[in-house]
């Protein structure tokens, strides 16, 4: 549920007002449209906007602790809220709500920080300590829900999303060129950067306190794959050395039970829970475990495509057909594609280099038209039970460089990417010269994934010859490249290629422009049960042989889901979830918006992309043949990074602020207020 | 004529794969090692030949070899016109 808002003054300067915050909390309004809640004092300001999920009626923010010197606004979900509370009402502290919001208060009350560890959920948190004057902002291990900050002249001010930041007159920023660089290479820019100079995100499992001026980040999670790593919710448990001697139906027993109660934990809401169905083996064993646990009624939603090459529909009705669910379905088009793009992008707040958020912002549209806010979804399995082909791919090319001269060893790669167009028409030989670069760079951290970024940044030949110096030249004064975790050189060759795939695609794209922002576009909150820590951790500490066997990926999901599903379906391969790129911008119907941003004049304008190159990108891409995976991306990232430059830098228009319409609780702090506004003055 | 080819292959590689901007192309230049062409490209440019100098390229001769540069293209057309002229 939710988005957030503040601002924090650091020197002494006019309190942050009201209205600034109606005006940041409106931009953010799809997030949370049933109540809004600003807390005021004379150094600082939060926001909420509310989606009412769990206490419908006792929810509303801001939430302070038993002598008002706590106050929290906040996004997300805690799941295990009910077991926490106990353990707190057992120490002494008093609740006046039922919900989750509470609970993070009264568990920073009593450790600090490191309450954090305890949290088994999906959250952005801001917590005012009136005593000591602190802020305490801090992010969901993953980064399933979105915190983004900035500092200018004597304030910092965050938000869930970029658009509320940028309300505050003070807030000038710009297209950061080196943060596009990243985009076209990594398909996302690298944490804490976003493609607005300035303006930062505080990255997953981290946390931040601002206080007497100076501002601190510091995490408290990562991933973490060696096998004996403590757990973050049991840190007395150390399992492995058992486990070591443990048969392969002891690991599906203690993975069953977790995501069953990873899945149960997740259903809990005063609203009714839904669940998203792909046609995949994820979304599938996800929707067959809810059944299981006794959820009489289910509705499931899906994606079709008119297009055939990226539909599953048939997929998806088999399953849903079996599982007995009340089954609803997006039709998508091209044109459905090219038309919703604009307004998917302003929801993305960064330019993307596929198509494939456009569809799921019109699935949260669907859910959200049948009267759900939650649904369930997959999201995970591939990258913590190393579901891709990418881990595939790294494991031959390693298989491969031990005998470079083996033909058949390299013909192996031949099995993976049916999908990338007619790349299994090529001939072998060529094949081996594509994936054999780079092939004996075996000890190179970025060993897995440097062919995709290699290949990715062929779409950077459209930068112009200025932006290209500036990337250059920012290049020059720092460390630009994925960063590596102390112990990663120890981790296993398929867990370093899954560190890369969670830390940058998957918290940075998937989770963030695939997932959170079109789902909350339409005030739609996706749960995972594959991200619940204590799967997570499991499966980081999973021999490498019971994700990747052999090529079978996800082989542990496989055994699970044999128990609860046909067998078509668990031994079904992976298929991407992919979506139409250049017949949904050229068709029949091209947009008008499509023609004016790639016109030479609005290119060159533009200042980030050479106007010579659009224009011939876009001559063949009209022609229609023949388009590659290079001139799709470059096609998708040069549309979305002119709207984005467009909508959220040239032409920026706030919202209306909050009106008397909405309902707002107001509780001013303010010393001017007092005594008559001390206690919670709620409007 | 072969200067011809050299012309029409450079400029189907600048137009359809470097958008225009020849700078790092040179008649040497690795079209894989360079990243100038992705799996597609090399279809591409395969169409292209057949198409313009009415030959057809087997799947065993798909190789970089004969595909990789501007150079080892003309070479490989040459053989291939000569075999043709020759048949």
């Amino acid at each position: 549920m939710c988005a957030i808002a503040g601002i924090l003054n650091f020197a002494e300067a006019p309190a942050p007002t009201e209205d600034a915050m109606r005006r940041m909390l409106a931009m953010v309004r799809h997030r949370g449209p049933d109540q809004f809640g600003i807390y005021l004092s004379d150094q600082v300001a939060l926001g909420n906007a509310r989606l009412s999920i769990i206490d419908l009626s006792g929810g509303q923010q801001p939430i302070t602790n038993e002598d008002e010197t706590l106050w929290i606004v906040f996004n997300g979900e805690i799941f295990n809220y009910i077991e926490l509370r106990a353990g707190l009402e057992a120490k002494g502290h008093r609740f006046s709500t039922h919900c989750d919001t509470e609970v993070i208060l009264h568990l920073y009350e009593e450790y600090g920080p490191e309450c954090l560890c305890q949290l088994n959920g999906q959250f952005a948190i801001a917590i005012w300590n009136e005593r000591d004057r602190s802020l305490f902002l801090a992010r969901d291990r993953v980064g399933v829900r979105p915190l983004f900050y900035t500092q200018t002249g004597s304030r910092l001010i965050f938000a869930s999303e970029i658009k509320s930041i940028l309300t505050a007159p003070q807030v000038k920023t710009d297209i950061d060129p080196l943060a596009i660089d990243q985009i076209f290479t990594y398909w996302s820019t690298l944490s804490p950067r976003t493609c607005f100079r300035g303006i930062v995100d505080v990255p997953p499992g981290h946390y931040l306190v601002a206080k007497e001026g100076q501002v601190t980040v510091k995490a408290f999670w990562k991933p973490e794959f060696s096998s004996d790593a403590p757990s973050a919710l049991t840190p007395s448990t150390n399992a492995i050395a058992s486990r070591k001697e443990r048969s392969l139906a002891d690991y599906v027993a203690e993975f069953h039970e977790l995501l069953k109660d990873a899945a149960r934990i997740r259903l809990r809401a005063d609203v009714p829970v839904g669940a998203y169905l792909s046609g995949g083996l994820d979304s599938s064993a996800i929707a067959a475990i809810v059944r299981k646990l006794g959820v009489s009624r289910l509705d499931t939603f899906s994606i079709a495509f008119n297009d055939q090459q990226f539909d599953e529909s048939i997929f998806q009705r088999e399953m849903a057909a079996y599982l007995g669910t009340d089954h609803h379905v997006v039709q998508v088009t091209h044109a459905d594609i090219g038309n919703a793009f604009p307004d998917v992008i302003w929801h993305t707040e960064v330019p993307v280099m596929r198509t494939a958020p456009v569809p799921m912002f019109l699935l949260s549209k669907l859910v959200h038209d049948h009267r759900f806010k939650v649904v369930l979804t997959g999201e995970g399995a591939d990258e913590f039970l190393a579901g891709y082909d990418i881990f595939k791919e790294a494991k031959i090319r390693r298989f491969w460089a031990r005998n470079p001269h083996s033909k058949w060893r390299q013909l192996l790669l031949k099995r993976l990417y049916p999908d990338i167009s007619n790349l299994k028409a090529t001939g072998a030989t060529y094949l081996a010269a594509f994936f054999g670069a780079g092939l004996k760079e075996t000890d190179a951290p970025g060993y897995s994934h440097a062919i995709r970024w290699r290949n990715n940044r062929r779409t950077c030949r459209f930068f112009s010859k200025d932006f290209g110096a500036a990337i250059t030249e920012q290049q020059s004064r720092g460390r630009v490249a994925p960063g590596y975790p102390d112990g990663f050189q120890n981790w296993g060759d398929l867990e370093k290629a899954q560190f890369l795939e969670i830390s940058i695609f998957f918290s940075q794209y998937l989770l963030a422009s695939q997932g959170d922002r079109v789902a909350m576009a339409h005030s739609v909150e996706g749960r995972y049960p594959f991200l619940d820590v204590r799967v997570v951790e499991f499966c980081n500490r999973l021999p490498a042989r019971l994700k990747l066997r052999g090529l079978t990926d996800k082989f542990l999901l496989r055994q699970l889901a044999s128990e609860y599903l046909p067998e078509k379906i668990w031994r079904r391969g992976k298929r991407p979830y992919r979506a139409p790129i250049h017949r949904s911008f050229f068709n029949e119907a091209t947009p008008d918006y499509v023609r004016d941003l790639l016109s030479e004049s609005s290119v060159t304008a533009s200042g980030i992309f050479n106007p010579v190159a659009v224009r011939q990108l876009g001559a063949k891409l009209e022609q229609g043949k023949m388009v590659g995976e290079t001139d799709d991306m470059a096609l998708v990232g040069i549309l979305s990074t002119l709207l984005v430059q467009r909508r959220f830098v040239s032409d920026f228009s706030p919202a209306n602020a909050l009106s008397d319409r909405d309902d707002v609780k107001v509780v001013s702090r303010c010393v001017a207020d007092q005594p008559a506004k001390r206690v919670g003055n709620v409007c | 004529m072969q200067m011809n080819h050299t012309k029409e292959i450079r400029d189907f590689v600048v137009t359809n794969f470097l958008f225009g901007d020849a700078s790092s192309l040179q008649d040497t230049t690795s079209f894989l090692e360079s990243g100038i062409v992705d799996s597609t490209g090399m279809l591409e440019l395969i169409m292209f030949l057949e198409q313009t100098y009415d030959i057809k390229i087997e799947p065993e001769e798909m190789l970089p070899e004969n595909l990789d540069s501007v150079n080892k293209v003309i070479q490989f057309l040459g053989r291939k016109q000569e075999k043709a002229a020759g048949a």
